[in-house]
């Protein structure tokens, strides 16, 4: 581009040099301003983020708890100090709770006194108001809990991380933990893998194992009368009360819908609009004037704006996000379109015109066969990546897998439910993708570029 | 092609029943289609807290009642508008901190996978396979985590966004590199160029134009995503602007100010960007 200045072969020699030189005085500057420029925007960038308070700020425990609990659980043994009973349950909650005769045989239950045995050599008794914790080496934690405060004597925990304050002590040991505060002495003792993922502690299908379950399903007894075990194993995954299956798949269509009502539904808004929006079909300068402008302030005002908008009027849902997509897709669907009807062959409807074919009849031969594939495919890609956005304004408005999440992620606890939830998402996502795809493929044969 | 095989004896009878046959299967579509679209909008509505039709006659109520507070303040809008400028500031910053990022990322991950140019030819579907997972995680769910480790601010909605961006122009970026001429390729790796300076001094020139220009695209959604990702708590506008909603009366003038304000940056942003992408790539669209 540059080379044109200095080709005229009736230049001096004098000139193409200093017009050389320019040019590497301007490719120098570009190849040391540009990548400069872009430092000391980063440099800003750095300080304005705050960046080394982010340092101090972060909490890698934090991070080690949601890493660990991604793909593990853990079974708490709580003794309530005030009431002197002890509760025994997955992750701590009251629907986890064990039932008597399901309190596993690693914890030892005796009068008033519950020994447990943590696992790699840790086991600890909890015993009144104390508990006295030894590790394989023969260290022993001995803390007591009680009104005024936690007092706790500690070996040498250096290879340990420990919080310790009045109120409140901490240990993380190896795949166990122990916590003491004023009221409560917990310790946890982690196993890999998802509990209760496919029956909870109702179930009288919890805890057994493959081939019980085979067994059960192939020919045993009923267990619940009016329906065969493999029924009434149907219904107890599907009710599931930790991990609610039924109400996750409820949430994956409700997302799919938002993005699919938006999608389509902006499409068919936008599709007569466009045509107010061509040069070419619409001489009226005003209208297309207004049209446009219509769109381009849909798709300006942002989906999110439009969310907050629409949420006060519909209610949360997952109508509300489907009208939000719907509205911000028009004005994109609706430049797009109006785009691709400017650029049509004018031939074809000439052609079609020569046959003697009314207006309605030109539009439909001459106009739709050149710009639908066009339009499918544009449509179709949205659609693929409204998927992922009705993910997001599903937290917003409260609809679909996205508000699962976040409400996963609030409880700061459900971890394998929030790397469930993504599992979910990711695969949700990347099968729509390759829908999209494949229809794109099947629909619209010789679309030169494929988008 | 069913057309120029069948039957030749009656090449009008074949042509007619191939036509009513796509006919058939056309309007087999539409009717299926039109009948997911009603049952999906049902389904819709009745897991929605308000209803379609009453909510349709309310639409109007909230932005009404918005900007009849908004004209009776009118005269805070200049101190509003100041106010909000910085938040504003750092979602455009976060913005183009993860579009600068998540295009390098995606730049190295689109030459690490595109055949011809690949470093390690057998790594391409691994290169491919990692690209899609990052596009398919929607920012949020980064976002989220983050903030759970980092605590709120701008950093994990601009890791989320970074990440995102990685894979989505990795895509677009292996699509143009793989129409790059390979002769400068091979000059370079004539004369002993390593990996690096094949791609620096080979592709690169050649394909920066539509980079830039697919860069500088996701930077306008970028900028909607980040406000996005402040309204869950990533700091910027979205931030501020949950804060006035949430925050209930009296203060839709300030929420109205931050509409004014995100809604012109969006603008001014798409029209530079197009401005500019028209430029370096005429042909695009």
């Amino acid at each position: 581009m540059a080379l044109g200045d200095i080709s005229p072969a009736d230049a001096s020699p004098g000139d193409r040099k200093a017009a050389g030189e320019a040019l590497f005085r301007r490719k120098r500057w570009l190849s040391f301003g540009i990548p400069g420029l872009i430092l000391a925007y980063l440099v800003y960038v750095f300080f304005a983020f705050d960046v080394p308070g982010l340092v101090d700020r972060a909490r890698m425990d934090n991070a080690r708890i949601l890493v660990a609990d991604s793909y593990s659980h853990k079974v708490h043994v709580t003794l309530d100090t005030r009431s002197g009973g002890f509760a025994y349950s997955i992750e701590g909650t009251a629907k986890g709770r064990f039932p008597d005769h399901l309190v596993p045989d690693w914890i030892e239950r005796g009068d008033g006194r519950v020994a447990v045995d943590l696992g790699r050599g840790q086991s600890a008794v909890v015993a009144g108001d104390r508990v006295i914790l030894t590790l394989p080496d023969g260290r022993v934690i001995d803390a007591r809990s009680s009104r005024s405060g936690v007092e706790a004597r500690l070996p040498d925990l250096s290879e340990f991380t420990v919080q310790q304050s009045d109120a409140r002590l901490v240990v993380f040991l190896d795949g166990a933990r122990l916590t003491v505060t004023r009221t409560r002495i917990d310790l946890f003792r982690y196993f890999l893998g998802w509990e209760m993922f496919w029956f909870d502690l109702d179930s009288p299908f919890y805890g057994k194992s493959t081939g019980e379950l085979w067994h059960l399903a192939t020919g045993a007894e009923p267990v619940r009368r009016g329906a065969t075990n493999l029924e009434a194993m149907g219904q107890d995954f599907w009710s599931n009360r930790v991990w609610r299956h039924g109400d996750v798949a409820w949430a994956l269509v409700e997302t799919m819908i938002m993005a699919f009502i938006g999608t389509f539904g902006a499409a068919i808004i936008a599709l007569p609009l466009a045509f107010l929006a061509a040069r070419n079909f619409t001489p009226l300068g005003p209208l297309r004037f207004a049209v446009r402008r219509v769109f381009d302030f849909v798709r300006g005002v942002d989906g999110l704006i439009w969310t907050i908008v629409l949420a006060r009027a519909f209610g949360p849902g997952p109508m509300t996000g489907a009208l939000a997509i719907l509205l911000t897709d028009t004005g994109s669907f609706g430049k797009m379109f109006s785009e691709a009807l400017e650029n049509v062959d004018r031939k074809q409807i000439e052609g079609v015109q020569s046959t003697g074919a009314h207006p309605l009849q030109r539009y439909r031969f001459g106009v739709i066969p050149q710009v639908m594939p066009i339009f499918l495919s544009q449509v179709l890609y949205y659609f693929e990546s409204n998927t992922r956005s009705a993910t997001i304004i599903g937290a917003i408005v409260g609809g679909g897998i996205g508000l699962f999440l976040t409400q996963a992620i609030q409880t700061q606890q459900d971890w394998e439910q929030v790397a469930y939830y993504i599992i979910l998402i990711v695969i949700m996502v990347m099968i729509m993708d390759s829908l999209s795809g494949w229809l794109r493929a099947r629909l619209i044969r010789g679309d030169p570029s494929g988008r | 092609m069913a057309f120029l095989t069948a039957s030749p004896a009656d090449p009008r009878g074949a042509y007619m029943a191939l036509t009513h046959r796509r006919r058939l299967y056309s309007g087999l579509l539409l009717v299926v289609f039109v009948l997911m679209f009603i049952g999906t909008f049902q389904v819709a509505e009745s897991r929605n807290a308000g209803g379609f039709w009453n909510g349709l006659s309310q639409i109007f109520d909230f932005p009404a009642s918005a900007v009849r507070e908004f004209v009776e303040r009118i005269d805070r809008f200049p101190a509003n508008l100041v106010r909000f400028f910085p938040s504003l500031i750092e979602t455009v910053n976060i913005a183009a901190a993860s579009t600068l990022f998540g295009a390098l990322m995606g730049l190295v991950l689109a030459l690490l996978s595109t055949r011809g140019l690949a470093l390690w030819p057998r790594m391409i579907p691994v290169f491919r396979r990692s690209m899609d997972m990052l596009r398919a995680l929607p920012e949020i769910v980064i976002a989220l985590v983050l903030i759970f480790i980092m605590g709120g601010g701008p950093v994990p909605a601009m890791i989320a966004i970074a990440l995102h961006t990685a894979g989505a122009l990795g895509k677009l970026f292996s699509e143009v590199a793989e129409n790059a001429d390979l002769k400068p390729v091979e000059g370079l790796a004539s004369v002993g160029a390593n990996w690096t300076q094949r791609m620096w001094f080979g592709v690169l020139p050649q394909v920066a134009p539509n980079f830039i220009s697919y860069a500088m695209l996701r930077f306008e959604i970028n900028i909607r995503a980040s406000a996005i990702l402040g309204f869950v708590g990533a700091g910027g506008i979205g931030f501020d602007l949950r804060n006035t909603m949430t925050w209930g009366q009296g203060r839709f003038d300030q929420a109205v100010a931050i509409f004014i304000l995100l809604f012109l940056t969006i603008v001014v942003v798409d029209q530079i960007s197009s401005h500019y992408r028209n430029k370096l790539a005429p042909a695009e669209h």
